[in-house]
């Protein structure tokens, strides 16, 4: 009776841990701000990912196969054992005894293993070259780099002119390969955008490289896949895949530097930006804003999410995070500054002209 | 009495732990509400801005018990180029930080008044560009350079190629007046 009462128990906690970790997940979904960006390592949006979980199904079928026949097996010699009482002696008859049938069956299962583990190292090596064969012919260049806990994001093609800065956000065009730089401020990252790609480590000193191509239009979320700090969990990036001619608009206005603010409240705003403590660390196009230390901010209201992927980037969000960064990402390098409600009024206004 | 023992190491612990506090919230600032002293300082980064600078209330560094904030502190130094100047500590455009000599004071209210205020010869004032708490962070770890914190809390091997010993690593200088050089400018706090 307490036995199964034990097991009744059991069953009921292994229950409630699978839910809390189920509604957990849930939680974390609902909490970011941009849930209809997918982030699916299973439904691939580029040829990288269907690379990749093309292995992934080879790998999940011939390993469920193999457990399922181990588990027959077992199965099988569980029934077929002859069954004795405790207190009989043991027969012993079987030590002697010669078992080819035995020894056949324990051979062709290790060959058959050690068949099925080569084969899938072949497909792994079949993947990897796959993934170093995309072609990089009109390749868009892009310097990724990780710093804790946001990305900055370079556009190198083009003259010295051509290239700009954003962060936290990167526009891809469809169809187009897309050629990352990737390198590190401060400690080890991971990038993983796992509908297009798979992880690649950001290691400070180094620089590596990850190729993929969108091939279908819409937002891809990314994340910092390797432990980096305090706010690990809260680094994310958007990749919007945008159709040839949306790309190119949007690439031109990232080289133009937004129109100077014209109202009294942004003028305003701007000359707070410029002479307190955000000028010490952001940059904005065209003014003289231009410290490299957190994200730039030069078209800051075209991007959808603040903190990288922390906030939905509304004016009131956004004075919420310049009002206490440290409760929405505590830890985070920006300070909480004093500011009163009109300057914080002035300052968003501002920051919203920032198209 | 094993477990009077015992209370007592976990209140030594407890005590140490100081040391290895993560805040992320400001602490209240040590400083006067007033901006009441006047930038010495004839440059300003960015825009400058009008007015004074605020002083501070008590001559206590309220970080130099804290090893994470001593290396925020060594961050910042960076991040606003301090070493710009100042070198990784051993000078060059302005005056060396890991030596005995000072010629605006070594105490903790001194450095934070040079931070603010600015100093005459290309010193900028800071105050009101660099929040007052992250101020007193640089402040702890400007201390740090001449070995004036304790050995656990100063900061160990840093991440840029420097061949010197680290801040914790530095022997403990006896800070003096550089005579060479006027002692304090008008109006600084003593």
């Amino acid at each position: 009776m307490t036995r199964m009462l034990e097991r009744a128990l059991y069953i009921a906690a292994l229950a409630l841990a699978v839910l809390c970790v189920t509604s957990l997940a849930q939680y974390a979904m609902a909490a970011t701000p941009i849930p209809q960006a997918p982030h699916d390592a299973l439904h691939a949006m580029g040829p990288q990912a269907g690379h990749i979980v093309d292995l992934w199904r080879v790998m999940l079928w011939t390993c469920s196969l193999v457990f399922g026949a181990i588990l027959a097996a077992l199965l099988f010699a569980i029934l077929r054992a002859p069954r004795a009482d405790a207190t009989a002696a043991p027969d012993l008859s079987a030590v002697d005894r010669a078992e080819p049938r035995v020894r056949r069956s324990v051979a062709s299962a290790a060959v058959a293993s050690a068949l099925l583990l080569f084969a899938l190292a072949l497909a792994s090596v079949f993947t990897d070259r796959a993934l170093a064969r995309l072609s990089l012919a009109g390749a868009v260049n892009i310097e990724v780099t990780a710093h804790q806990w946001w990305w900055s994001a370079r556009y190198l093609d083009g003259g010295h002119a051509d290239t700009f800065v954003t962060a936290n956000e990167i526009h891809i065009p469809v169809g187009r390969p897309v050629n990352l730089q990737l390198k590190a401020d401060d400690v080890i990252h991971s990038l993983w955008v796992p509908s297009l790609a798979g992880k690649k480590d950001l290691i400070p000193g180094r620089s590596a490289s990850m190729q993929f191509r969108a091939d279908t239009p819409g937002p891809y979320r990314g994340q910092c896949a390797e432990f980096c700090g305090f706010q690990h969990a809260l680094m994310g990036l958007l990749v919007v895949a945008d159709p040839p001619a949306q790309y190119e608009a949007w690439v031109q206005a990232q080289r133009t530097p937004p129109a100077p603010p014209t109202g009294a409240k942004a003028i305003r705003g701007q000359q707070l930006f410029q002479s307190t403590s955000c000028a010490m660390c952001h940059a904005i196009g065209g003014t003289i804003a231009s410290a490299q230390h957190a994200p730039d901010l030069t078209h800051l209201a075209s991007r959808s999410t603040l903190a990288a992927g922390t906030l939905a980037n509304t004016p009131a969000q956004l004075a919420a995070w310049i009002a206490d960064p440290q409760k929405h990402k505590p830890g985070v390098n920006m300070p909480s500054t004093p500011i009163s409600r009109d300057d914080l009024d002035a300052l968003v206004a501002y920051l919203e002209t920032l198209k | 009495m094993k477990r009077i023992v015992l209370a007592c190491l976990l209140v030594l612990l407890a005590s140490g732990c100081e040391r290895e506090a993560r805040r992320f919230t400001t602490p209240a600032n040590n400083e006067t509400a007033a901006e009441s002293a006047q930038r010495l300082g004839t440059l300003q980064p960015a825009v400058p801005l009008a007015g004074g600078v605020r002083q501070a209330k008590a001559n206590v560094s309220p970080y130099e018990e804290n090893a994470f904030s001593v290396n925020q502190g060594k961050r910042l130094y960076r991040w606003y180029n301090c070493n710009g100047c100042h070198g990784n500590g051993g000078g060059g455009i302005g005056p060396a930080l890991m030596d005995s000599q000072w010629k605006y004071g070594s105490d903790p209210a001194s450095i934070f008044a040079t931070i603010t205020q600015g100093r005459p010869q290309g010193m900028p004032s800071f105050g009101g560009h660099i929040p007052d708490d992250q101020v007193w962070q640089i402040v702890a770890y400007v201390r740090s350079m001449s070995g004036q914190l304790r050995k656990d809390v100063a900061p160990s091997r840093g991440d840029s190629l420097y061949p010197g010993n680290p801040e914790n690593a530095r022997p403990k200088e006896t800070p003096q007046p550089d005579k060479s050089q006027p002692s304090r400018p008008p109006g600084a706090p003593s």
